[in-house]
């Protein structure tokens, strides 16, 4: 049934994908290519009909090979995270898998536990973050983590606290950092409220409430924009004044990919705009 | 070599057994259970680990090495009767191989120690804690045998100790933890969750056995086979009958209606996956398994 749910374009550029797949479409994480099919065909979707996302800068990102993708939160759901993925799977060549660093709670509830962790989705723990790497795969951060997501509509393009952990663990296995933004996440799912008594009932960090109640995220064109990759000198040994001057690198770096990002979101029509 | 298997009935001390007589190996045994149609070069000791006449084949036979097998799971025996056998069956053998000469011994653990969270990372090193004595409590006694073998390494330096922390095995002989879940008319899995299920067939494991012996292994390792696999697809693979059951039914259908019976903290291994790195034990003894994923299910399937 699974098969039938995935799209042509998805499942062509499956069989190119750069994850060793052993004879039944497992990989060693778990990673399954009969549940990639319809995910990707769902993102797909997502990513040229109803979000219509521009993607400026792919060229930065690196062919093949361990790479960081690391970008700014918005919108109250991790719908960012979707379409990095996408635009890294659909319009790259080579197209390429990424994977998230999710959220302990996910795992924790039914369905989304499963399918994250056949979809490559395993949850943010540094321990995952190397292995991946060294496997020389790319991985996304959001060093905003829930906080990012956890961002009011007011505050949709400024960044919150930056973790650290991230530019550590590239320091330590040699990964480049290619900083992103993504732009209309915020206007997509604008979030006015956190229903904090039913985030306590599914145990995540927050609920978002929009002003016309559910989180669903609206038919708003966005962009991303990739920026070149970043290297830094290290082991990750470093005492903490050290990487918080690099995370402070990549933090404005992506400031200003936001900037710029949001510039020709306006010229292009803002929430009106993109192709229909 | 001289050596001794503790638990020598049960069927992967069986195997082993066979395998060091085959490379001309002495082998001798202890169990409380009988070997009926055991080699005749075999001789089996009807005694009981922690007995008084255990001591005394240490004493006569003086083994040169001792693979320490006896231990019991919740499968086969009740929880005080587990931590007799498991905690102190361990600590008499190896308090007995330092006695006795003993150069050389194997503790015989299981991955399952690690313990099933939906925090814990896949892959987990031998450095990772041991929290199965919180996550499945029925696990407590294997946890603290594994722990006190591991104490050896210093506790009797003369005894040159390995602790393998072995994934489930599978096999034509249906026999161990993995096989029994598996065993049932139906099998209790939990809606939304399908974890990875790590196995490795059982001569696979009885091969790592001999390596680390044979290799004189010194330290904690993981011993794995293959790739892990999601728990649906090993149904699937071995032809069983999954039934989903939404969590909070699960503790409840165990052992009824064709459900395997199973302790109802056993739900946090069928919700999670507990998946071992085992590069330290094959960079030390240079083991690889034979059986892939599917000859290992197809083997199980078709016995």
């Amino acid at each position: 049934m699974l098969k039938r749910l995935t799209s042509p374009t998805v499942a062509e550029r499956l069989e190119r994908i750069d994850v060793p797949f052993n004879r039944y479409g497992l990989d060693p994480l778990g990673i399954s290519r009969r549940h990639l099919g319809p995910f990707l065909s769902m993102l797909e979707v997502f990513y040229r009909r109803y979000f219509r996302v521009q993607t400026v800068g792919l060229e930065h990102v690196p062919p093949s090979g361990r790479a960081m993708v690391v970008g700014n939160h918005s919108g109250g759901l991790p719908v960012d995270g979707g379409m990095v993925m996408a635009s890294l799977f659909l319009d790259m060549e080579p197209p390429r898998l990424v994977h998230g660093m999710v959220e302990k709670f996910a795992n924790n509830l039914p369905f989304l536990s499963e399918w994250f962790s056949r979809v490559g989705q395993l949850t943010g723990l540094p321990e995952h973050a190397v292995r991946m790497l060294e496997r020389e795969r790319v991985l996304m951060v959001f060093p905003e983590g829930a906080r990012g997501t956890g961002k009011m509509y007011k505050d949709r393009y400024s960044l919150v606290r930056f973790g650290t952990g991230f530019l550590r663990i590239a320091l330590q296995t040699g990964t480049p950092v290619v900083p992103f933004a993504f732009i209309g996440g915020g206007e997509a799912l604008p979030v006015v409220y956190h229903a904090n008594g039913l985030a306590k009932l599914f145990r995540a960090p927050y609920f978002p409430v929009t002003p016309y109640g559910l989180p669903v995220p609206l038919p708003v064109p966005c962009r991303i924009h990739y920026g070149a990759p970043m290297r830094f000198e290290g082991d990750g040994t470093e005492p903490d004044d050290v990487i918080d001057g690099y995370v402070q690198q990549v933090r404005a770096r992506i400031a200003a990919l936001t900037e710029e990002g949001c510039a020709a979101w306006e010229a292009a029509g803002g929430v009106w705009g993109g192709e229909r | 070599m001289k050596v001794l298997i503790t638990g020598i009935s049960g069927s992967m001390a069986r195997g082993v057994a066979r395998h060091l007589l085959d490379g001309g190996h002495e082998v001798l045994g202890i169990d409380r259970r009988p070997w009926p149609d055991a080699p005749k070069a075999i001789e089996v000791f009807r005694v009981d680990v922690r007995k008084r006449p255990a001591e005394d084949v240490f004493r006569t036979h003086r083994p040169d090495a001792v693979i320490h097998l006896a231990t019991v799971t919740y499968f086969t025996a009740r929880r005080d009767e587990r931590t007799r056998i498991n905690l102190g069956g361990t600590q008499s053998v190896w308090h007995h191989c330092a006695r006795y000469g003993v150069k050389q011994a194997l503790f015989i653990g299981r991955h399952t120690v690690y313990g099933a969270a939906p925090d814990a990372p896949l892959y987990r090193t031998e450095d990772e804690p041991l929290l199965a004595g919180t996550t499945f409590p029925n696990l407590a006694d294997l946890v603290a045998a594994d722990l006190w073998a591991g104490n050896a390494l210093w506790r009797y330096p003369d005894v040159r100790t390995a602790v393998l922390r072995m994934v489930y095995t599978l096999g034509p002989s249906r026999r161990g933890t993995l096989a029994s879940y598996l065993g049932g008319d139906r099998v209790p899995t939990v809606l939304g969750y399908d974890p990875l299920f790590q196995f490795m067939h059982e001569q696979d494991a009885v091969r790592a056995i001999v390596a680390a012996l044979e290799t004189r292994a010194h330290g904690m390792f993981n011993v794995a086979g293959p790739q892990p696999v999601p728990l649906s697809f090993l149904c699937r693979a071995t032809g069983r009958n999954a039934v989903p059951l939404p969590g909070p039914l699960f503790p409840r259908m165990l052992g009824r209606f064709g459900f395997p019976r199973m302790p109802g903290a056993s739900i946090n291994h069928v919700k999670y996956p507990i998946v071992v790195d085992d590069a330290a034990f094959r960079e030390a003894t240079g083991f690889a398994p034979e059986y892939d994923e599917g000859e290992t299910m197809e083997a199980f399937r078709w016995a």
